[in-house]
C-alpha cells in the first residue's frame, strides 16, 4: 500500500505548513496582491520619463532607481507584476483545467479514448517548451491571447500525464469498481469517485504549471518575443535594461529577482504543501 | 570454529518506540534455550516484526530501540557499536524476511547473495561457502541444488525463494535465526513443503530460532514454546502443548477460537429451490477475445454451477486460479468470452452497461481489501447514500434513516455515519463495505475474500455477521476464499477451482469424505491443523504433489493437475479432456479416474511419510 | 490476496529485450514525424503571401509567380509537406527567406558551436551532479541533504537569465575576471577558450546541475529504501559495500534515466544563454530567425531541437528498460 498514492483529500488535512512553506506562501500572496493593486501603489506614472538620469541609483524619490530612459523602476515593477501574473495565471488555469479533465476522461474511459488523447499529448510533449513557443510566435505573433494559448497548450500535456497516472491508479481501486458494478455513468464516476481524491495532485500540479509558465513567459519577453512594449512584464523589463548591465544598474537585476522570488516561492510552497505527492519530474 | 559460548538468548525489558515516543513494543522479556524454537505470535500491528528486528539491534526508520537488553550467547547486542553490530548480524544472528521476493536483490545471482554473509564476515573461503550453500540447498529439499544458485531471484518460485533465504540465514551457523512470517505469503500446498524444509533444517543444525507468525496452526508444527503478543505487550507465554490445551489469557482463547471457526447452521433452503444464479460453460479471461472466440489470456475454462435462492456457494483455490476473475465476470465488470449467466432464469448481459436496473441491484459485489473498497474522500454516510439514491431514489431524511438502519444491520453504531474511512478500523471498514452492498437490497452477494485482509478474530466476527444476515435477509452468497476453514464455516456448497477449472463441486459434508478429486485431496491435506505433529503426518504422496507447484505450461494440458497428480494416467490424462463424474457422496469431479480407483488409491496413499 | 510470491511462475512480459528497445525507437521516430507535421503547420498560419514577403512590395507579377513556382506555393499543403520533409531528410531544408542562403549552410555554421557549448556543460555538470545526488541520497536526512534539496528546488525555478546576468555582474563587471561576451569563439588557445566559455557554461551548468542532482538523489533513494537493502544491512554488510554492491547496480538505470532527462533541459537553457552572451550558436540563429519570420530556417532549427530532445528522452527510456534485471536475464 505504501507505494500507492496517498488518497488524502486536502480539505480534511490539518493545514500545518512548515516555516519555509508559510514564508513562501506569504510571498506568493504578496505577488498576487501586487498584480492586483500594482497600478494603485505605483508612486510615479510607470510609462513616463520622470528623471533626467538613466540608470540612476536608488534614492528617496526613486526607491529602486530609474531605468534606461529615466523612468521610475519601482513603478514599472509594480505594474509589470500585472502582466507577468496576468499572462501566466489564465494560461496555467487553462492548462490545468484541460489537463485534469482529459486526464480523468482517459483514465476512466480507457481503450481508444485513452490511446487517442495520450498519443496527441505525446506529440505535444516532444517539443522543448521554448522551441514550440518560438515556432508559434513566428507564425502568429505574440499577442496576449497567443501567449496564453501557447503556454496552455505547452503545459497541458504535463498536467494530463500526471492526472491520468493518478486517476488510473484510483480507477483500479475497488471503490471505483464498486461504482461501476452499480452501473454508474462515466461522468458520475469522475465527479464522485475520482475528483475528490485527486484534489491534492491537481492543486500541486497547478502550482508547478503556474511556475513553469511564469518562466516561459519571462523567457519569451527576455528574448524580445513576448508581450511587446508598451506592455512590459518583468521579463521585458530585464531585456530593455540589459544595456545597464555593464554599469551594474539595479534596473537589470531587480525584475529578474522579482521573477525568481515569485517562482521560487511557488515551488517551495508546493513542495511544502500537506499531502503533496505530485511529481516534480515533468518539465 | 572456536568454542562457542552457550547459544542462549535472553531478552529483557525490550522497549521500542516511535520517534514521537509512543511505544510499539513495550517491556518485552523472554528467554530461548539452546536449540529451542520459540514462536512469537500476534495479529497484524501487534509489533512482531519490530520486536524481531530489535533482536538484531535494528530499528526501521521512524522508530528506535528505547531500552532493554538482548543477550545472545555472552554478548549484549544492544550495547554494541555500529561496527560490532555489523559483525554480529548475519554471523551470530540471522534473519529470514517475510517476503523473500522483495528481500533478494533482483540484480544479483542467488548463490552470490546466499554466501555473502560468509564472505563479508570472512568466516569461509568462497569455495567453502559455495560448497556449504549447496549442502544447505539439499537439506532444504530444493530442486537442482547444484544449479539453482546460478539463477536470478525472479527465475525461481516464491516457495523456493523462501527456502533459499533460509539457506542464506543458516550459512554461518548462527546462534539464533529469526524467521519472520516466512510462509504467510504462500499458498497452502506450497507452504507444507517450506515448513517441512525449515523444520528439518532447524532440527538438523540444532539451531535456536525465533519464529514470528500470526498463524497458530503453523506455529503448532514448529515451535516448542509460544509468546503471545498484543499491542506490543506480552500476553502469555507457554509451551505449545499447554497453550493449545489450556490457554490462560482470554486473548489467547479468542485466537484459538478464531483459528477453527465452527460451521454455521445454514438457513432453511428448500431443497428444490429454483436456481437464482445459473452459470453455464463459462469461459473468460483477459486481453480481449481472439477471432476464435477465446480470450487471449484465458483464466476460467467451461465453468458451470448454480446458486439457489438464499444459499451459499464457497469458491476455493490457490492464488491465481481465477477466483476474483469469476466474481468480476458475474458482476459484469469483465465480459465473458463464451457461455452464459442467468439470473432468475433470465439471461444476464455480459456487460454492466447492458444490464437492467433491477439486474444491477440484484447482484452486489463486496471486495477483498476493505482499505481500498471505500472512497477515502467520502464519509460513511455519503458512501452509503450513493447506492440508496442510485437504486431507490432515496434522498434527504429518508436516506439518512436508511443509512442508520444499514449501519445497525451490520452492527455499527449510527454515530459512525459522519466518519471517513481513515477513521475506521479494518473490521469497521469491511462492515461499511458490506452495508453499501446491502443498501441495494440484493438477492446475491459476491464476497471476494472479504475476511482475508482482516485479523483472524475480527474476520471471524465478520463471518458471523454474514451468517446472521443470510438468516435475516435470505440473501444468496458466492463466498470466495483461499481459506478452507472459513468456506466450510458458512457455505453449504463448495466449488474447488484449479487453474480456472471446476475440479470438484459438492456439498460441505461431501468435501470431508473420500474419494475426492486428487487436487481436493491435496488441498485438504495441506491445510495446517491445530495440533503438533500434523506436519509429520503428511503422506509422501501429498508431499510429492505439493512439491510441484502450478506452472504456466500446465494450463495448456487437458487436466492441468496432470504433472503433479500422483495417480495420473500418462497417455490419457495428458491428451483427453477429463470427464465429469458424479460420485456416490454427491459431488461432481473432473477426472479420468473412476470412483473406485480414486477411493482405493486415496486410502492406501494416506499413510504418513 | 495480493501475494507477491505465489507458486505460479508468472510468465514474463513476453517480449524480448531487443524487441522492446526497437519498439521504443520506432515510437520515437513516429513522434518525430508527428512533430514535423506540427512544425510544418506553423507556416500555414503565416499571414500574407510568402513570395510577396520575400521579394518586397515592388516585385513584378512575373517574379512573384516564378518564386511561387520555385517554393511550390501553388501546390496543395500535403504535397508541400512531402517536399519539405524530403528536403529535410536529404539535408536540403530549403533556402532562407531573408538572405537567400541555403538553410543547411546557415545551420552548418552554427551547429558545432552549440554542440560545443552543450558538450562542455555536460562535461562539467554530470560528475558534479552525480556526486551531489549520490552523497545526498546516502546521507539523506542530514543537514547537507536538506540544504541541497532546498537549494536545488529553488534553483530549478530560477530563470536562466537571472543566473546569466548575476554571473556577468559578478565576474565581468565587478571582478573583471572574464569577458562578458563570448562573441568571437576563438579556439586557438586553451586560456582564451576557457575565458570565453566560462560564463555561458557556468550559467547553463547551474540550471542543469540542480535538475540532475535532484533526480539522481530521488533515483538512489528509492533503491536505498527497498527491502533488499534492509536485508543486506541485516546480513552485516557494511555501508560502503552496501552502496557500491547492492544499491548502485540497481540504481544505475534510473540514474542514467535522470541524467538524460536533465540534459534535455539544456535545450531550453541554451536559447537564453546564447542570446544573453551573444554566442553564435544554433539557438541564437533561431531566435534571430523568429524576429525576421524566416520560416524555413525556423522550421529546420525546430526540427533539430526536437530531434535532440526526443533522442535524450529515448536514451532515458532505454536506460530504464535495460536496467530491469527481469528483462536482462530471462
Ligand atoms: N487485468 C489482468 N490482465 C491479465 N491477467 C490478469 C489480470 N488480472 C488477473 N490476471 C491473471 O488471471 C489469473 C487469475 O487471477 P485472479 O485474480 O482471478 O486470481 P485469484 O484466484 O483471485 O487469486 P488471489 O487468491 O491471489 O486473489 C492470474 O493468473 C492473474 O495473473
Ligand atoms: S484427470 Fe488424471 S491427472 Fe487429472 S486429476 Fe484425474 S487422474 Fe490426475
Ligand atoms: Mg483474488
Amino acid at each position: 500500500m505504501s507505494a500507492a498514492l496517498e488518497l488524502q483529500p486536502i480539505a480534511r488535512r490539518r493545514l500545518s505548513l512548515p516555516l519555509l512553506g508559510l514564508l513562501s506562501g506569504i510571498l506568493v500572496l504578496a505577488c498576487l496582491l501586487l498584480a492586483l493593486l500594482g497600478p494603485v501603489l505605483a508612486p510615479h506614472p510607470p510609462g513616463q520619463i520622470v528623471s533626467p538620469t538613466v540608470f540612476a541609483a536608488p534614492s528617496r524619490v526613486f526607491p529602486l532607481g530609474t531605468d534606461y530612459l529615466g523612468r521610475d523602476m519601482l513603478s514599472r515593477l509594480l505594474v509589470g507584476a500585472r502582466y507577468t501574473v496576468g499572462t501566466a495565471l489564465p494560461a496555467a488555469l487553462l492548462a490545468s483545467l484541460l489537463g485534469t479533465g482529459l486526464g480523468m476522461l482517459a483514465a476512466v474511459r480507457g481503450g481508444l479514448t485513452d490511446a487517442v488523447i495520450s498519443r496527441a499529448m505525446d506529440t505535444l510533449i516532444s517539443f522543448p517548451s521554448l522551441i514550440f513557443s518560438l515556432v508559434i510566435v513566428a507564425a502568429l505573433g505574440s499577442s496576449l491571447a497567443v501567449l496564453v494559448g501557447t503556454a496552455a497548450v505547452i503545459y497541458m500535456p504535463g498536467c494530463y500525464r500526471i492526472i491520468r497516472a493518478v486517476a488510473v491508479d484510483i480507477e483500479t481501486k475497488d471503490f471505483v469498481r464498486a461504482a461501476r458494478a452499480r452501473g454508474e455513468r462515466t461522468s458520475d464516476i469522475m465527479r464522485h469517485e475520482i475528483l475528490p481524491n485527486i484534489v491534492t495532485p491537481v492543486v500541486t500540479d497547478f502550482g508547478l504549471r503556474f511556475m513553469f509558465i511564469v518562466l516561459l513567459v519571462s523567457n519569451l519577453s527576455f528574448l524580445g518575443l513576448g508581450l511587446q512594449p508598451p506592455l512590459s512584464d518583468w521579463g521585458g523589463l530585464v531585456r530593455e535594461n540589459l544595456s545597464g548591465l555593464s554599469v551594474g544598474a539595479p534596473a537589470v537585476i531587480l525584475p529578474a529577482v522579482a521573477i525568481a522570488v515569485l517562482t521560487v516561492s511557488v515551488t517551495l510552497l508546493v513542495d511544502n504543501l500537506p499531502g503533496r505527492k505530485a511529481a516534480m519530474r515533468e518539465r | 570454529m572456536n568454542a562457542d559460548p552457550p547459544p542462549h538468548v535472553a531478552v529483557s525489558g525490550l522497549t521500542v518506540t516511535g520517534n514521537d515516543g509512543t511505544p510499539i513494543v513495550a517491556d518485552l522479556s523472554f528467554a530461548i534455550a539452546r536449540g529451542e524454537v520459540l514462536a512469537l505470535i500476534g495479529e497484524s500491528g501487534s509489533g512482531k516484526t519490530t520486536a524481531a528486528l530489535a533482536l538484531m539491534g535494528y530499528a526501521r526508520p521512524g522508530c528506535r530501540i528505547a531500552s532493554g537488553g538482548v543477550r545472545v550467547g555472552e554478548t549484549e547486542m544492544l550495547g554494541l557499536g555500529r561496527r560490532a553490530l555489523a559483525e554480529f548480524r548475519g554471523q551470530r544472528v540471522s534473519y529470514v524476511a517475510q517476503s523473500a521476493a522483495a528481500a533478494f536483490n533482483p540484480a544479483q545471482r542467488i548463490l552470490a547473495q546466499v554466501i555473502e554473509p560468509a564472505l563479508v564476515h570472512g568466516t569461509m573461503t568462497r569455495r567453502a561457502a559455495e560448497e556449504k550453500a549447496r549442502g544447505l540447498f539439499r537439506v532444504l529439499a530444493l530442486p537442482d541444488p547444484e544449479g539453482i544458485g546460478d539463477r536470478f531471484p525472479h527465475q525461481v518460485s516464491g516457495g523456493q525463494l523462501q527456502r533459499l533465504m533460509a539457506a542464506m540465514a543458516l550459512i554461518n551457523g548462527p546462534a539464533l535465526v529469526i524467521l519472520d512470517e516466512p510462509s504467510t505469503a504462500l499458498d497452502v500446498t506450497t507452504q507444507i513443503e517450506v515448513l517441512r524444509a525449515f523444520k528439518h533444517a532447524v532440527r538438523e543444525q540444532g539451531t535456536t530460532a525465533l519464529y514470528v507468525s500470526h498463524d497458530l496452526p503453523v506455529v503448532a508444527q514448529l515451535a516448542d514454546r509460544v509468546v503471545v503478543l498484543r499491542g506490543g505487550r506480552m500476553q502469555e507465554e507457554a509451551g505449545i502443548a499447554r497453550l493449545l490445551a489450556a490457554p490462560e489469557h482470554p486473548y489467547t482463547r479468542s485466537l484459538l477460537a478464531a483459528a477453527a471457526p465452527a460451521p454455521q447452521s445454514p438457513p432453511a433452503v428448500a431443497a428444490d429451490a429454483p436456481p437464482l444464479l445459473q452459470v453455464t460453460d463459462l469461459t473468460a479471461g483477459y486481453g480481449g477475445v481472439t477471432a476464435a472466440g477465446v480470450p487471449r489470456v484465458p483464466v476460467l475454462h467451461d465453468l458451470s454451477f448454480a446458486i439457489a435462492k438464499g444459499s451459499a456457494l464457497g469458491v476455493i483455490g490457490e492464488s491465481g486460479c481465477g477466483k476474483s476473475t469469476l466474481a468480476l465476470v458475474v458482476a459484469g465488470l469483465l465480459p465473458l468470452a463464451r457461455g452464459e449467466i442467468r439470473l432468475d432464469g433470465a439471461l444476464l448481459p455480459a456487460r454492466v452497461q447492458d444490464r437492467t436496473p433491477a439486474q444491477l441491484r440484484a447482484v452486489q459485489i463486496v471486495f477483498q481489501m476493505a482499505d481500498v473498497a471505500l472512497n477515502p474522500a467520502s464519509s460513511v454516510a455519503a458512501s452509503l447514500s450513493r447506492p440508496l439514491r442510485f437504486y431507490h431514489d432515496l434522498r434527504g431524511a429518508a436516506a439518512r434513516r436508511r443509512v442508520a438502519e444499514l449501519l445497525d444491520m451490520v452492527r455499527l453504531s449510527p454515530g459512525l455515519a459522519a466518519r471517513f474511512p481513515d477513521e475506521l478500523s479494518g473490521g469497521q471498514k469491511q462492515r461499511v463495505n458490506l452495508a453499501r452492498a446491502l443498501a441495494a437490497e440484493p438477492a446475491l452477494l459476491l464476497c471476494d475474500e472479504v475476511t482475508s485482509a482482516l485479523d483472524t478474530v475480527v474476520g471471524a466476527a465478520v463471518l458471523d455477521l454474514l451468517a446472521e444476515l443470510r438468516r435475516e435477509l435470505g440473501i444468496a452468497i458466492m463466498f470466495i476464499s483461499h481459506d478452507l476453514s472459513t468456506v466450510r464455516a458458512i457455505c453449504e456448497q463448495v466449488m474447488i477451482l484449479y487453474a480456472g477449472r471446476r475440479v470438484e463441486l459438492g456439498g460441505r459434508a461431501a468435501l470431508r469424505r473420500r474419494p475426492m478429486h486428487p487436487y481436493t485431496d491435496l488441498l485438504l491435506s495441506s491445510v495446517p491443523e491445530l495440533r503438533p505433529g500434523w506436519l509429520e503426518g503428511i503422506s509422501f504422496t501429498h508431499l510429492a504433489e505439493a512439491a510441484g507447484g502450478l506452472m504456466p505450461a500446465d494450463a495448456q494440458l487437458p487436466c492441468p493437475f496432470f504433472r503433479r497428480c500422483a495417480v495420473h494416467i500418462p497417455g490419457t490424462c495428458d491428451v483427453l479432456l477429463p470427464p465429469h463424474r458424479v460420485l456416490g457422496k454427491g459431488s461432481e469431479i473432473l477426472c479420468q479416474r473412476t470412483e473406485a480407483e480414486l477411493l482405493d488409491m486415496q486410502q492406501t496413499a494416506s499413510a504418513p511419510a | 490476496m495480493a501475494e507477491a510470491a505465489g507458486p505460479v511462475l508468472r510468465a514474463p512480459a513476453g517480449r524480448s529485450l531487443s524487441a522492446m528497445v526497437l519498439r521504443r525507437v520506432g515510437m520515437s521516430l513516429l513522434l518525430l514525424l508527428a512533430v514535423s507535421v506540427v512544425v510544418f503547420a506553423g507556416t500555414e498560419f503565416l499571414p500574407g503571401d510568402v513570395a510577396q514577403m520575400v521579394l518586397g512590395q515592388g516585385a513584378t507579377p512575373e517574379a512573384l509567380a516564378g518564386l511561387r513556382e520555385a517554393l511550390h506555393l501553388n501546390e496543395p499543403a500535403v504535397l508541400r509537406y512531402l517536399h519539405w520533409l524530403g528536403g529535410l531528410l536529404t539535408g536540403q531544408p530549403g533556402v532562407s527567406l531573408v538572405n537567400g542562403m541555403p538553410v543547411a549552410a546557415l545551420i552548418g555554421d552554427r551547429l558545432p558551436n552549440s554542440l560545443l557549448l552543450a558538450g562542455l556543460t555536460a562535461l562539467v555538470t554530470v560528475p558534479l551532479a552525480l556526486f551531489a545526488g549520490i552523497t545526498a541520497a546516502v546521507w539523506r536526512g542530514t543537514l547537507y541533504d536538506r540544504g541541497l534539496t532546498v537549494g536545488t528546488i529553488a534553483a530549478v525555478s530560477v530563470p536562466e537569465f537571472l543566473f546569466a546576468t548575476v554571473a556577468v555582474l559578478v565576474f565581468a563587471v565587478r571582478l573583471h575576471w572574464l569577458p562578458a561576451l563570448a562573441d568571437d569563439v576563438d579556439t586557438d588557445s586553451l586560456r582564451s577558450l576557457a575565458r570565453s566559455f566560462a560564463l555561458p557554461v557556468l550559467t547553463l551548468a547551474l540550471a542543469i546541475f540542480a535538475q540532475m542532482a535532484r533526480m539522481t538523489r530521488a533515483a538512489l533513494v528509492s533503491t536505498l529504501n527497498s527491502s533488499y537493502i534492509e536485508m543486506a544491512i541485516l546480513k552485516g554488510v557494511r555501508p560502503v559495500r552496501l552502496v557500491l554492491r547492492h544499491a548502485l547496480p540497481n540504481a544505475i538505470g534510473p540514474i542514467v534515466n535522470a541524467v538524460a532527462l536533465s540534459l534535455s533541459f539544456l535545450l531550453g537553457g541554451v536559447v537564453i544563454v546564447e542570446t544573453v552572451f551573444d554566442y553564435p550558436g544554433l539557438a541564437k540563429l533561431m531566435v534571430d530567425a523568429v524576429s525576421t519570420r524566416d520560416m524555413p530556417l525556423i522550421q529546420a532549427c525546430a526540427m533539430i531541437f526536437c530531434a535532440a530532445y526526443l533522442l535524450l528522452v529515448l536514451l532515458a527510456d532505454i536506460a530504464a528498460i535495460l536496467s530491469n534485471p527481469r528483462l536482462r536475464h530471462r
